[in-house]
C-alpha cells in the first residue's frame, strides 16, 4: 500500500515538474507573443494541477487529514489561469503587438476592416 | 528514494522559474513580460506545495491560495492597463 502510494505521489509530482519544464522550453524559444501564451497558459497550468494533486495525495495518505484548501487552489488555478491568458492576449492583439511574421491567417484582423466598413457606410 | 524524487522535481521547477527571466529581461513586448511574471508566479505555488510535502507541514498551504490570487489579480489589471490605459475608469470623465 505504502508503495503504491509513493509511487502515484512521485508520479504527479515529477510529470508536474517536467510539465512546468516543457512549458518553460515553449515560452523561450516560441516566436510570438501568442505562441508563447499559448505555452505558458496551458502546459504551466496543468503541470502545476498536477503538482498540487500530488501534495493533496500526500497529505491525505501521511498525516490522514483532508486537506480543502489544496483542493481549492486546483479549482481557482483551473479557473483563473485560462481567464489570464485571455485577457493579457487580447491586450497584446489590442494593443498592436505583430503576430509571426510566417502565420498564414488572421481573421481577427478581417472581422474589425469589416465592422469599420460598416460602421463607415452607415 | 521518496526523497530523491521530491529533490529532482524541485530542481527541475527552480531551473524553469529561473530561465523565465530570461524572457522577462529579452521580451520584445511588454505582454511578453506580463506573461513571463504570471509564469513565475504559478511557478512559485508549484515551488510552495513541493516545499511542503518536503518539510512535511501543512503551515504553507495558505501561501498557494494566496500566490494565485494574487497572480491573477496581477496580470488582470497590468491587462486592463495595456488595453484602456488606465486601470480604474471613472465614469465621470466620459
Amino acid at each position: 500500500m505504502s508503495v503504491i502510494v509513493d509511487f502515484l505521489i512521485g508520479f504527479f509530482i515529477l510529470v508536474g515538474a517536467l510539465l512546468c519544464l516543457i512549458a518553460m522550453f515553449g515560452v523561450i524559444r516560441l516566436p510570438d507573443v501568442y505562441t508563447r501564451n499559448h505555452a505558458a497558459s496551458k502546459a504551466a497550468t496543468l503541470g502545476v494541477m498536477s503538482i498540487l494533486l500530488g501534495t493533496f495525495l500526500y497529505f491525505y495518505f501521511y498525516e490522514g487529514h483532508f486537506n480543502s484548501r489544496v483542493i481549492l487552489g486546483i479549482v481557482f488555478l483551473f479557473m483563473t489561469a485560462p481567464v489570464s491568458g485571455h485577457l493579457i492576449n487580447r491586450a497584446a492583439y489590442n494593443s498592436g503587438v505583430k503576430i509571426w511574421d510566417k502565420s498564414v491567417r488572421d481573421d481577427l484582423k478581417e472581422y474589425n476592416q469589416k465592422k469599420r466598413n460598416k460602421s463607415s457606410i452607415d | 528514494m521518496f526523497k530523491l524524487v521530491m529533490t529532482i522535481s524541485l530542481i527541475i521547477v527552480a531551473i524553469s522559474t529561473l530561465l523565465y527571466v530570461y524572457r522577462l529581461v529579452k521580451g520584445p513586448s511588454t505582454p511578453d513580460r506580463v506573461i513571463a511574471l504570471d509564469a513565475i508566479g504559478i511557478n512559485l505555488i508549484a515551488i510552495t506545495a513541493i516545499i511542503s510535502v518536503v518539510l512535511n507541514t501543512s503551515a504553507f498551504v495558505e501561501v498557494i491560495l494566496l500566490l494565485g490570487i494574487l497572480a491573477f489579480i496581477g496580470t488582470v489589471a497590468f491587462s486592463k492597463y495595456l488595453e484602456k490605459g488606465e486601470i480604474i475608469e471613472n465614469d465621470r470623465d466620459q
